[in-house]
């Protein structure tokens, strides 16, 4: 079969464009890399809802069953309209992300879409059936029998899990490329289950789906945290903390050891990358763990750091002997943007301590007293650390990505080899940046408005019989 | 590889299965961009209630609908690797439109579910409708660029890749407009059968006959466009064994619509409507094989090796054991209604 290397016959230099005055400040490559982390970084979020929140909805639809407590119901019924909210704009963002592979980096996907395509495949069979199952979900409270309802439910969680695992999959292939025999520039002997099953890919999708439960389960036991503060006794929010709590906590208190996983699996494939997780510029025996700090690539250090002699070592090959490898192993050229890369990675290591810790103590009272925990001083840490999970996922795809750097395929391709010749992409990327502003800003004024108000007590009352609940 | 009786390679079949999704993603996805268009132009007396009966029948679909584009999108880039790279260069100003366009359209129609000031319902009403007609143009207009053959020959000439000048021409506008009436077409069609009202009923009977007399002009004139425009799509509907069968039967089943429609025999109407624009969507693919992107990427030089086609075959398999029961008792549950209420209305004596 003839080959056409259709897309290498365009040799366009990017300074040649139309607008290419603008092109001075935002060069292509940069606004592509930046276009696609705004659109990583908004879907992100509405698919890490999207993961957990169903699951939470399953659950307390699952108690409305078994115990009849209407207020189960009228929990599941509200946490489903967030869903929705949240379902749509994770639907069309994934959408764009579907398309922007190929708006912004043709060359990647021409190289990887045979590679990694059956993952994404895959992955739209489970957003197909999670789709469905959500409408019927939605709409479908008095039209479906009451088990079918919540299977309709548990179908959703598991789905959504599913499709994300499969997508962080692909992304693990990024980092640890596999299922392929490169012969020159083209792949052969593809193999995609291979490369869909990569060295990376059970600590990413682990690490990544633990995320999801973490930080949607400790971020909605924060808003109903907040209404509980002011109205200790309120049956409604009660029952949503601690739902929200037992989701969120257990998955908070799992995340660090799955992140020492990830680590050691990290310092296994991509030694750059760790060197610049840790800020390490030297190779050395007992590497230190450094506790914040800030890298200085020019002159080589990270400063001010808290330094605990050969934890890293140990951290990273169970040794403290051990030697890990630092940045100046590879030319300076080639290094990742190290600055950027230690400071995500502490700001993301300190989320996830700040919510383990809050969901031990959770755990300690819960246990103590056998009821939800509801000190003021417990309410007003759990409000405190409730953004933190999302802000920890951002932290580490940012870690994940920029790590990666100069590589978008680890080792193989170069991000600045895979980007589009189309040029003038700073428009794009300001046109996605101000639709995503705006959508953020709506999806918070209407979430805020479902969830300001708590159930009114007639409310309850209604949904306790069979004919009112509608 | 090829079965000695009906040759056809992996390849083939994924190009074919690629060109299910899209039909049906026109059937039903478009059909949401079509109630769009009618939301937009909802009219007269009954304004609100055709609003409300727009989103009450798209509502629990909706999702579901618009996955059949994702999957189009990934077995491009799966199957056909060098043809996705080649129209997301090419057509990369329409596809960004398109994409603004679809979440628009996507974020609003739930927005305004959750907006309970009367206000908000109105101006997220207005952020779905414009971009509902907006969108799908643009699709279609991806689709007649494709057709021209003006993408493809961008990237053998080597110069740089133009933004505007392989599709803002009059061939690939029409197709975009052809897109758009098909859609509205069958949203009018299938809004019929949604309501027991009859003076809603009517409503969109009279929309349904209008686009479907308008539809059978912008057929006409794509179809003369393209002898000089895409004359590769022109041939092969008006010189090829096939091409004649499936204009006539196209035409055949246009005016069955317009005469089911005619009669208040809606049922009959959805059936033939559906049946007229696959044909549509069949002929011009089949026009245009076994290119994918002409001139030049074609099936066969732009697939993906074998061992992928066949395991995305074999993922396609798998996965239709559980879409397909999903996707019946999802549309058993919503839609179970529209195949009674077309027994009672054509009862009615009116």
């Amino acid at each position: 079969m003839k080959s056409m290397p259709l897309l290498h016959k365009i040799n366009l230099d990017l300074k040649d464009g139309p607008l290419s005055f603008i092109g001075v400040f935002v060069s292509n490559l940069l606004a592509a890399r930046l276009q696609m982390a705004i659109s990583l970084g908004f879907h992100i979020l509405f698919a890490v809802v999207g993961i957990a929140l169903p699951l939470m909805m399953a659950v307390a639809e699952a108690f409305w069953l078994r115990t009849r407590d209407p207020v189960y119901r009228i929990l599941a019924r509200r946490w489903a309209r967030g869903a929705a909210i949240l379902f749509a704009v994770g639907a069309v963002s994934g959408t764009v992300l579907s398309f922007e592979l190929g708006l912004l980096w043709p060359h990647f996907m021409k190289f990887a879409g045979p590679i990694i395509g059956l993952g994404f495949g895959l992955e739209g069979f489970a957003f197909f059936t999670e789709a469905i199952f959500l409408g019927i979900y939605i709409y479908g409270w008095d039209r479906v029998p009451p088990l079918a309802h919540w299977l309709a439910g548990a179908i959703i969680a598991l789905s959504g899990a599913l499709s994300g695992i499969l997508v962080v999959s692909v992304n693990a292939w990024m980092n640890t490329p596999a299922g392929f025999v490169l012969q020159g520039s083209k792949a052969t002997s593809i193999d995609p289950p291979r490369a869909l099953l990569g060295p990376a890919m059970i600590a990413e999708t682990l690490h990544m789906t633990l995320a999801a439960y973490a930080a949607t389960g400790l971020l909605v036991a924060g808003i109903h945290a907040v209404l509980l503060l002011n109205d200790r006794a309120n049956p409604f929010h009660r029952r949503a903390l601690a739902i929200a709590l037992a989701v969120g906590g257990v998955a908070s208190v799992l995340q660090p050891l799955s992140g020492h996983y990830a680590a050691q699996v990290v310092a296994r494939t991509q030694p750059v990358k760790l060197a610049a997780m840790e800020g390490q510029f030297r190779t050395e025996r007992r590497a230190p763990l450094r506790i914040g700090g800030l890298p200085d690539p020019v002159a080589g250090t990270t400063r001010y750091a808290l330094e605990i002699p050969g934890g890293l070592s140990v951290l990273a090959y169970n040794d403290p002997n051990a030697e890990v490898v630092g940045l100046d192993a590879i030319p300076t050229a080639d290094r990742p943007p190290v600055r950027i890369i230690h400071v995500s990675f502490q700001v993301m290591v300190a989320c996830g301590l700040a919510m383990a810790l809050v969901s031990f103590w959770a755990a300690a009272v819960a246990w103590r007293s056998g009821r939800v925990p509801d000190g003021s001083m417990f309410l007003s840490a759990t409000v405190l650390i409730s953004p933190l999970g999302m802000l920890a996922i951002e932290a580490g795809w940012t870690v994940t990505e920029v790590g990666r750097q100069p590589w978008i395929i680890q080792g193989v391709m170069r991000t600045a080899d895979a980007v589009t010749p189309v040029p003038g992409l700073w428009v794009s990327l300001l046109v996605y940046s101000t639709l995503y502003v705006f959508l953020g800003l709506v999806v918070a004024l209407l979430l805020a408005r479902q969830f300001r108000a708590s159930p009114r007590p007639d409310e309850i009352v209604a949904a306790s019989t069979p004919e009112g609940a509608h | 590889m090829s079965s000695p009786i009906i040759s056809v390679s992996p390849a083939e079949a994924v190009a074919v299965v690629m060109l299910l999704a899209l039909v049906i993603y026109a059937l039903f996805g478009g059909a949401d961009y079509g109630a769009g268009v009618w939301d937009l132009l909802a009219r007269g007396p009954r304004a609100t209630a055709q609003r409300e009966l727009i989103a009450h029948a798209i509502g629990p679909v909706w999702e579901a609908n618009h996955v059949w584009l994702i999957i189009v999108i990934v077995l491009l880039f799966t199957g056909f690797p060098s043809a996705f790279s080649a129209i997301m260069t090419t057509l990369h100003v329409p596809l960004s439109l398109m994409l603004i366009g679809i979440v628009l359209r996507g974020s609003a129609f739930t927005f305004r579910s959750y907006d309970n000031s009367e206000v908000g319902k109105r101006r997220w009403n207005r952020v779905f409708s414009i971009p509902s007609v907006v969108t799908p143009m643009l699709l279609g207009a991806v689709i007649g660029a494709i057709a021209t053959g003006q993408p493809g020959r961008a990237l053998d000439s080597g110069l740089p890749v133009p933004l505007f000048a392989t599709w803002l021409r009059p061939f690939p506008l029409v197709v975009g407009l052809f897109a758009l009436n098909i859609f509205a077409f069958l949203a009018a069609v299938y809004l019929t059968l949604e309501t027991p009202d009859p003076e809603l009923q009517a409503d969109f009977r009279l929309r349904a006959l209008v686009a479907a007399v308008v539809l059978g002009g912008v057929a006409w004139a794509v179809y003369f466009l393209a002898r000089s425009e895409a004359p590769q799509v022109f041939q092969g509907l008006s010189d090829s064994p096939w091409g004649r069968p499936v204009r006539y039967g196209t035409g055949a089943f246009a005016v069955v619509t317009l005469a089911a429609l005619s009669l208040r025999w809606f049922r009959l109407a959805r059936v033939t409507a559906m049946v007229q624009v696959a044909l549509i969507l069949w002929g011009c693919a089949l026009a245009q094989y076994p290119l994918l992107v002409p001139p030049d990427i074609a099936i066969g030089n732009s697939a993906a090796p074998p061992v992928v086609q066949t395991l995305l075959l074999i993922a396609l398999g798998a996965g239709s054991v559980i879409l397909l029961p999903s996707m019946y008792y999802l549309f058993h549950v919503f839609k179970g209604h529209t195949f009674q209420l077309s027994r009672v209305s054509t009862d009615d004596p009116r």
